[in-house]
């Protein structure tokens, strides 16, 4: 399974409910009703997606979150709501915040940070904005419209008096590498935030 | 309690795995002497159910699947009628061996509900209090009341609980209502192209429908069997209303468009345009094989149709009380039941914490949608009902 999605299951406790947003083909939401008798939905609008998921038996609903918001479910419906790299790619990141903490006791939010060292690089050498395996795209075609670095969306979640109770950082592969650990909006590429209000 | 006439299988030799169809099917009829109470107040003291079924029962009965017709369909679903081998059952597509609703793996039933006008007790049957047909006296059906007559006959087929009640428009409603009232006989309902309620306009356009009907002089009140006449202008009338909110303006225009029988404008009031010579065939066709009688009740049981009425208002509350998985499909250009409407009933599914799958289809074809194997549509219908048959080949 996708390395980020390893490093989710140790927050979701087991028998709880939990929201996916972008839940794309349904793996950890498969996995977590599996490991840990998780229940709850995915929201995703790729039809192929969709498709996936409900043949894994996964519960989703196609939603499109700029479209809709999450203005259809219910305050803390839930004990956690996901959001697995897609934090970028939505219109109103901050409202989407806001927004999974109304609906959930905790949220979980990974993304790819855009002051790892690597992007940096690219901008100051090339002087273009950066592309790499992890944001393949050029940036007229990008679906990630709100690219941030961790500095970023720590920022954010002061503002919004958001806590951040965990932060687990890792290098392009996944591993919580020395250099990821201590300089991670540096050296770190993913990171996987678990907050509260 | 209840006998059963005509009793025949699917005729397997009849299968024909080329074209996936059940083949040759044989209705049969299921007679009911215990009385059924009414949510009119009314009690219908015996009645009769049609009925269809293709596949087989597998020895733990877990494999029977609910077929729910909506406004104009009949038990005939899937496969042909004996010298009538042109045109397969109303959702052919969708059921038979290698379909979504595959045949090979479910035991499938479809009735005629009652009410309705293919051999089940309705309008144009025999009311035995009195000798003569119901007619205008045949009391006023709710969906509910159609889910209080079908346990009986599952209870004939020697099914407890259904693995999946399945339903378009109407046939949706059903599968709902049969989800709130008998929780313990159905794991999954899968409601098409539905709605929780009529919207005004709905009604709006089914009040049309019937006044078209009702003010037809060979009308009579209802009682026009005997004068040995149909209203047949009324009925076709509604039936070209009817089929306008079937369809999508875009499926007329890719259909239609401005195409007319004769190159230059006849300057007169007769059929020209094509989409009016087929909405006259359509109408006419209709009110040739449907009981304007029906046709009036049916659009009754569409406008009383609020399962949320039943629980205080709330359809979250009435969710609650259910115990099944859901599937909920709409449809991009369903104007008659929008998308909107079935993501109503998605989010008092999820705010009951009901297990719901959702996806709205882009197909171009409006209501009738339901009704036409499109690839996505096909693709996510057989990936559900595949998941139940892992459940129950499990």
């Amino acid at each position: 399974m996708r390395a980020d999605l390893k490093l989710i299951e140790p927050w979701v406790r087991a028998g709880t409910h939990v929201l996916d947003l972008g839940c794309g083909d349904g793996t950890l939401l498969a996995h977590l009703r599996d490991k840990k008798n998780v229940q709850g939905y995915g929201l995703e609008i790729d039809e192929a997606q969709i498709t996936s998921c409900i043949e894994k038996g996964v519960n989703v609903i196609e939603h499109n979150l700029d479209s809709k918001g999450l203005k259809s479910f219910a305050d803390q419906q839930f004990d956690t709501v996901i959001m697995t790299q897609a934090l970028q790619a939505v219109r109103q990141p901050d409202v989407m915040l806001e927004e999974m903490l109304r609906l959930g006791q905790q949220g979980i939010v990974t993304f790819p940070n855009f002051g790892y060292w690597r992007c940096r690089h690219y901008l100051l050498w090339h002087g273009k904005m950066p592309m790499s395996k992890t944001l393949p795209h050029t940036w007229y075609n990008t679906p990630n419209i709100h690219l941030c670095t961790f500095k970023d969306f720590e920022a954010l979640c002061k503002k919004k008096s958001i806590k951040i109770l965990n932060r687990t950082v890792v290098d392009s592969q996944f591993s919580q590498s020395r250099f990821a650990m201590m300089w991670p909006n540096l050296f770190a590429e993913f990171a996987v935030y678990r907050i509260s209000r | 309690m209840s006998s059963q006439k005509n009793r025949n299988k699917v005729s397997k030799n009849a299968k024909d795995p080329v074209s996936h169809s059940v083949g040759i099917v044989t209705p049969q009829t299921l007679h009911v002497d215990q009385p059924l109470s009414l949510v009119s107040g009314k009690t219908l003291k015996q009645y009769d159910l049609v009925y269809e079924t293709y596949g087989e029962l597998n020895a733990q009965r877990t494999n029977a699947v609910l077929i729910c017709h909506a406004l104009s369909g009949d038990h005939h679903a899937a496969g042909f009628h004996v010298g009538e081998n042109k045109k397969p059952g109303w959702w052919d597509s969708c059921i038979g061996p290698g379909k979504p609703i595959d045949t090979n793996h479910f035991f499938v039933v479809c009735l005629n509900n009652l009410g309705g006008c293919n051999g089940s007790t309705g309008p144009n049957t025999i009311n035995p209090d009195t000798g003569e047909l119901f007619g205008p006296d045949f009391p006023i059906i709710t969906v509910k009341d159609w889910v209080e007559s079908q346990p009986r006959l599952a209870d004939a087929l020697h099914v407890q609980t259904w693995a999946a009640v399945v339903g378009g428009s109407l046939g949706g409603m059903q599968a709902l209502a049969w989800s709130l009232h008998y929780p313990d006989r159905i794991k999954n309902a899968v409601v098409i192209a539905s709605t929780p309620k009529l919207t005004a306009q709905n009604i709006a356009f089914n009040e049309i429908s019937r006044k078209a009907i009702t003010s037809d002089p060979d009308f009579h009140q209802g009682h026009y069997y005997r004068y040995n006449t149909i209203p047949s202008k009324g009925l076709m009338l509604a039936r070209m209303i009817g089929h306008i909110t079937y369809l999508s303006d875009a499926a007329m225009g890719e259909k239609f468009g401005r195409e007319r029988k004769t190159e230059a404008f006849n300057f007169g009031y007769d059929v020209e345009f094509e989409v009016e010579s087929y909405l006259n065939y359509q109408g006419e066709r209709f009110s040739k094989s449907f009981d304007a009688n029906t046709y009036l009740l049916m659009t009754r049981v569409l406008d009383y149709f609020d399962p949320a009425s039943e629980f205080g208002g709330s359809l979250e509350k009435a969710f609650e009380k259910a115990s099944c998985n859901y599937f909920v499909v709409s449809f991009s250009t369903d104007w008659r039941f929008a998308p909107e409407r079935s993501e109503q009933l998605v989010e008092s599914m999820v705010k009951a914490g009901r297990s719901v799958s959702y996806a709205e289809v882009d197909a171009p074809y409006g209501h009738d949608a339901f009704l036409i194997p499109t690839e996505r549509y096909m693709a996510i219908f057989s990936a559900y009902m595949n998941r139940i048959i892992k459940e129950i080949e499990a």
